[in-house]
This record gives C-alpha cells, structure tokens and sequence, in this order.
C-alpha cells in the first residue's frame, strides 16, 4: 500500500540512503530525482505520480511513474522515446503529461533542455583534438623515484664527466693548441705523450715481426677484412687512447695483443680527415659483460686500465675534422 | 645436546647473556679488523694483489647484469677483437659480428639526423631552436623555459597561443617552414613543468621524455660560447637514436674556451642532464663548477614524424559525379598542356610542411615492457 506522506515522513524525519546532506541544503542522489534536491516535490520515492527525463546511450527517454505497479519496482516505470528534433520533444512531453501538476511538466522540460546542450557539448568535444587526460599513477612514480634516485648515485656523475674529459685532453681532442687548457698542463700532457711515443716505437718494432709471422700464417683476406672493420671503430679516439696508456703503464706486456690494433690504428688515423662518420666519431659504446665475459678477462690482463667500469661512453661528433683544419 | 658452535642465546640470565654476546660480538669486528689490514699490508707490498682482487671482485650491479637487447650496437673494438684469438684462431669468430656491424652503421648514417653531420655549413652555426610550453602555463615553466634557452645557443621562447588551431603538430610544421631545426614543448601539469618533446624538424621524429628532479641554476655567470657536450651511456639503437637528437640541439662545433660542457648521461634509461665549468688542473685532475640547471628525462614514446593533428571535424571530400562525356575529349585534345600546366603549377605552391593525421610510435613505453628491473632500452 502506498502512502506518500508516511514515505515522505520517514525519508524528512529519519533516513533516506539517497539523501546527500550539506549545510546550506540536502541533495538527492536518486537517479530518478527530477531536480536533484531533496524536498517533498520532487522525491521520486514518496510520490505517487512522478516523472522524469533521462538520456541513455544519447537518446532522451520521458520516464513516468505508474504506481498501481509499486508492488514490482522493475516494471514500475514507463519508459517513452522522446524525439531527436528538441521542440517535437518538449510538444511530446505536453502531450503526454496533460493534466499533470506544472511543477512535473516543467522540470521535465527544464532537463530535457539541459541533456540536449550537454549531449551537444559532447559532441562537439569528441571532434576537437583536446589533450588527452591520463590518469597519475602514484605507485608508478615512487617506483621511477626510487630508480631515478638509485641510477643517479651509481651514475657517478662527476667521475664519469671528469674521466671523459681528461681522454679528450690526453687523445688531443682539443687540438694542437688547446684554448682550453692552462699551459702547465698541456706540457705535462705533452710530455706524457712522447715518453708514450718512445715505448710505442718500441713495441711496434717488436710487434711487426710478429705479425709478419702471423701473416704467413693466416689467410691475408681475412686480415684485411679485420682491418676493414678496425678502421672504422678507430676513428673514435678513445682506442688510440686507451692503447697509449696501456703502453704507457706497462710496456712489457705489449705483446702480440696490441699488434693488431696498433696497425688499424696507423690506418685509420691517415683515413680520418676524408671520415665524416657520425657513429664513428662517437665513442664506441661497450656491450653488456654477460654477453662477454672475455672483456673482463682481457682488460684485466692487460693491465690497461685498474678500474674494471662498463662505461658507455660518446662523444661530440665533429671534433677531429675540424679541429685538424682550425688549428 | 650441545651444538658445535656456543650460542649465547641458550644462556637463561639476560645479563649475562648480553654480556656474553657482546663480547662476542666485539672478538668477531676485531678478527675482521685484523683480517683486513694484514690485506691492507700485504696489497701495499705487493700492488699486483691488490689489482688481481679487483678484477676477481667486481660486484653484481644492475648494469652489469643488463638483460641481452639484440638492438645493442656492439662497436667497442677493444671487446669484439680479441687479440689472442685473432692471431692464433682463424678469423671466422670475429667476422661474424662484422656484418651487423656494418649494416647497423649504415643504418645509423641514413637516419634522419644525417643531415646534420654531413652539411658544409659553418659548424658554428647554432641551431634554431623553437622553446615553447603547452595551454596555460605558469610561471615556474617559464622560468624552466628561459633556462632552457639559456642552454641551447639557437634557442628562442616563443609563448604558446591560446584556441583551437594551435596543436603541436601545426606549430611544428609552421616552425619547419622557418627554418627552425628543432621543436620544444615542455609540458605543464600541476603547476610544474612534468614532460618535454623535441621534435626534429622538418620530417621528424619526435620524441616525449618524462621531466622530473628540476633544479635550475644557482646565477652563476655563463658564457655564450657553444658548449661541448658529452653523451654517456647510450648503448642500443634505440639510444643512438636519442643521443644524436640531443647532438643535433648543439652546433656542430664547440667553442673551447668557454669551457663549457653540457652532459647528457645515460644511467638505467634515466637521462641525466648537467651542465658544467672546467678547468684542468693537473694531467689527471679536472675541476668541475655546475653552472646549471639540472634535470632528469625519460623516454615514453618516439614517433615517426612530426606529432599528428587529428582534423575530426573536417568534412569529408565531396562526391564527384563522374562526366563521361568531357574527359575524353580533353586529354585527346590538350593532354599534353594540362600534364604541363600541372608541373608548372607544383613549384609555384609555397612548400608547407604539414603534420601527419596519424601518429606512427617507433618506441613506446609501456609498463610491461620492464619485465626485469634489469631490462633497458637506451
């Protein structure tokens, strides 16, 4: 049995699980509420003879309540398809709702008025290009904190920028006659370089009978095609580099490991003006040690270098070219 | 039953139990103590041991353990030619890995990026660079902006429009009609500047870092003078491809002596930017003054060409009733002019560089693709 007041009583004076109660008034979050609010007139549930406007999908639907069948809410309400044309709409309401109370009839066309703008809007929006709203992953960025934060301190920043500067002064990136460098240092570094040069001359002559003797060896095209491919890697001038210190530190294990790559590097450094190579000219970057255990072994050995470090490093493209023609 | 070793834990009394431990403890420090500086001794005598440890103990560090990318451009000499197999083996091992060698160098040197290194400009010339933010930015991304500026010698700050019609993509084809080389566009989001793209123009790619750990410079004077800039760390093609775009912000040749050095390095896909003073002290000792700003990138996305404008509310192209009647007629007569008339027609249109309708990603971040922590892509 329905009885409106004593619904109306209770939702007013007790509780209603559709009530949203603020300071200034109390909504409805019935999705049936024709307005919205809270208040005798339009609650859905404590009137008898109701109706409301709703949009599915982008069609508008008049929604009238038939209270001989409150007994099963699923059928409770009259569904009718309002026209797409909006004045054939609101004629449509009219005529359905004659003789309903003018508060019902107004509302009713109030929200139809109001879903037709916003489906507009919707429209509207879809065809411009806005940008795309993602949302923010909170536990994804604590965890890229967290990695950035880890990354930064095994970077070693200054090291690796310090490291990287000095070969570029010691291959003589900078020129004959570096603006860059206080004159002390560059004669030190010079220094360096012919005692270096000494020990070298003195390996390669040691080395080439070896590779003559290998030469005879092998297969001389398959030599060539090594060298081939060293030319390319040494324009980078780490390799000439790192061979000078290697020598430098201890001549006595130059052997047969840097004949090769002292030859390739003759090679290339003739080769090197005509290069424009813009891979070469970057430092060649190192593979990952799983891949090759050997490396490890290999540099160890030679004793070139105390620090074991896997760094990847390039450089600024354009230096050798044009450093040989400015200075 | 008694264990073999003595636990003080089994001891009821608390104190002497705390007793017990720490003394035991305390034997255990000093052992280690003493372990270690009779290393410490032995190492100083002889410096070969100390060098053999080193090489044996190398920790296990996300780095060293990186996952296998079969798009790691394997180009070290020093690791790929073995000495002592390439003189006592034949060849064949090492010849092997020349061959992708040679094509991922060729690929490289055909990338879009080739202009830059094989141009006869003047390799002093800076690059124009066209900074810009996204809608509605605030001051702090200002700010970043005109650092930003600050560092790139070409670069100019160009405020964003505000309406429809400007998207990305029109602004980067209108830039490519101004000769400008590069697109930036830092985004703003909450108030802070969250995301950069750089697009190369005119045909791209473009590329979308993530921005984060700003910190702009502390005032310190700089020079104008071109800077060098050193790139670490980008290892797979994916990374040569970043680490040229960010070649290619700076002219080709840098100025000395402003000793000046911009670095971009590459750490676990984190791109660190720093920029820096130097001066050599001695032959093994560099000092470092960081002039600024400082910031943190991550690749999310690069893209094919220029960032797609989707024109949704374009009409579609009329329907055109096909007139049988005239076409014949036409090519039989002046066929000939109207195929000239259309070459004619082609050079006078000023050439616009427009963006495409759809994007196509080359890489694209997503979370599943980190299926290790091991796992990198630069």
């Amino acid at each position: 049995m329905q009885s409106d007041d004593v619904i109306w009583s209770v939702i007013n004076s007790q509780f209603c699980s559709y009530k949203v109660k603020t300071v200034t008034q109390n909504f409805c979050r019935n999705e049936y509420n024709v307005t919205g609010f809270c208040n005798r007139q339009s609650c859905p549930l404590a009137n008898s003879r109701y109706a409301t406007v709703r949009e599915h999908e982008g069609v508008l639907y008049l929604y009238v309540k038939t209270i001989e069948r409150a007994h099963t809410p699923a059928h409770m309400w009259e569904k009718i398809k309002l026209s797409n044309n909006y004045n054939k709409a609101l004629e449509q309401i009219d005529k359905e709702l004659i003789h309903w109370p003018n508060f019902s009839i107004h509302k009713c066309k109030q929200r139809v008025t109001k879903i037709t703008q916003y489906l507009m809007e919707m429209r509207k929006a879809r065809l411009r290009q806005d940008p795309k709203l993602i949302g923010v992953k909170k536990k994804l960025e604590r965890r890229e904190a967290v990695r950035e934060r880890k990354a930064l301190s095994a970077a070693k920043l200054e090291r690796s920028i310090q490291a990287e500067l000095l070969e570029r002064l010691k291959s003589k990136a900078y020129g004959d006659a570096p603006l860059n460098v206080n004159e002390d240092v560059w004669q030190a570094v010079l220094d360096m370089e012919k005692g270096k040069g000494k020990e070298k001359a003195d390996g390669l002559t040691m080395e080439d009978d070896e590779t003559e003797e290998e030469d005879e060896d092998e297969l001389e095209e398959e030599m060539e095609d090594e060298e081939g491919w060293g030319d390319r890697e040494f324009v980078s001038d780490i390799s000439g580099d790192e061979d000078g210190l290697s020598d430098l530190e201890d001549a006595a294990s130059i052997g047969e490991d840097d004949s090769e790559e002292d030859d390739s590097d003759e090679d290339s450094e003739e080769e090197q003006p005509k290069k424009k190579a813009s891979l070469g000219k970057r430092k060649a970057p190192a593979k990952p040690p799983r891949k090759k255990p050997e490396k490890k072994a290999k540099r160890g050995g030679s004793g070139a270098r105390v620090e074991v470090e896997y760094e990847h490093e390039m450089e600024t493209a354009p230096l050798t070219k044009a450093m040989v023609r400015d200075w | 039953m008694p264990t073999a070793r003595f636990e003080p834990s089994t001891i009821k009394n608390k104190i002497k139990r705390e007793e017990v431990s720490r003394k035991q403890k305390k034997a255990k420090g000093q052992t280690k103590l003493q372990k270690r500086l009779a290393q410490a001794k032995d190492e100083a005598d002889d410096p070969a041991l100390k060098k053999k440890r080193q090489v044996q103990n190398v920790p296990r560090t996300l780095d060293n353990t990186r996952e296998f990318d079969p798009s790691i451009l394997t180009a070290d000499p020093s690791s790929s030619t073995q000495p002592a197999a390439s003189s006592s083996q034949p060849t064949a091992s090492t010849s092997v890995p020349d061959v992708p060698q040679d094509e991922s160098a060729a690929d490289i040197s055909s990338d879009p990026f080739s202009s830059y290194f094989t141009t006869e400009n003047d390799p002093m010339l800076p690059q124009k660079v066209l900074v810009t933010t996204s809608k509605k930015a605030t001051r702090v991304t200002y700010e970043f902006c005109e650092e930003v500026v600050s560092i790139f010698p070409g670069a100019e700050l160009i405020r964003r429009k505000k309406g429809k019609g400007y998207e990305m993509g029109r602004i980067a084809g209108w830039a490519a009609d101004r000769q400008y080389t590069h697109l930036m566009v830092v985004n703003e989001d909450m108030k802070k500047p969250n995301a950069i793209t750089i697009v190369y123009l005119p045909n791209g790619p473009t590329a979308y870092f993530k921005l984060t750990s700003i910190e702009l410079s502390k005032r310190i004077s700089q020079t104008p003078h071109n800077p060098e800039l050193v790139l670490n760390g980008f290892v797979t093609r994916l990374g040569h491809t970043v680490g040229r775009l960010f070649q290619t912000l700076f002219p080709p040749m840098p100025e000395f002596q402003g000793r000046q050095v911009v670095t971009l390095h590459n750490q676990r896909d984190f791109l660190f930017f720093r920029r820096h003073r130097y001066a050599f002290r001695s032959t093994e000792k560099v000092a470092l003054q960081e002039i600024g700003p400082r910031f943190t990138l991550k690749l999310r996305s690069l893209r094919k060409g220029l960032p797609a404008v989707k024109n949704l509310a374009e009409r579609p192209q009329d329907l055109e009733f096909d007139t049988f009647e005239e076409t014949p007629d036409k090519v039989g007569q002046d066929g000939e002019h109207a195929e000239d008339g259309e070459e004619e027609e082609q050079p006078q249109k000023p050439k616009k560089t427009l963006p495409p309708k759809e994007d196509q990603y080359d890489w694209q971040w997503k979370p599943e693709l980190e299926t290790t922590r091991r796992t990198f892509f630069l």
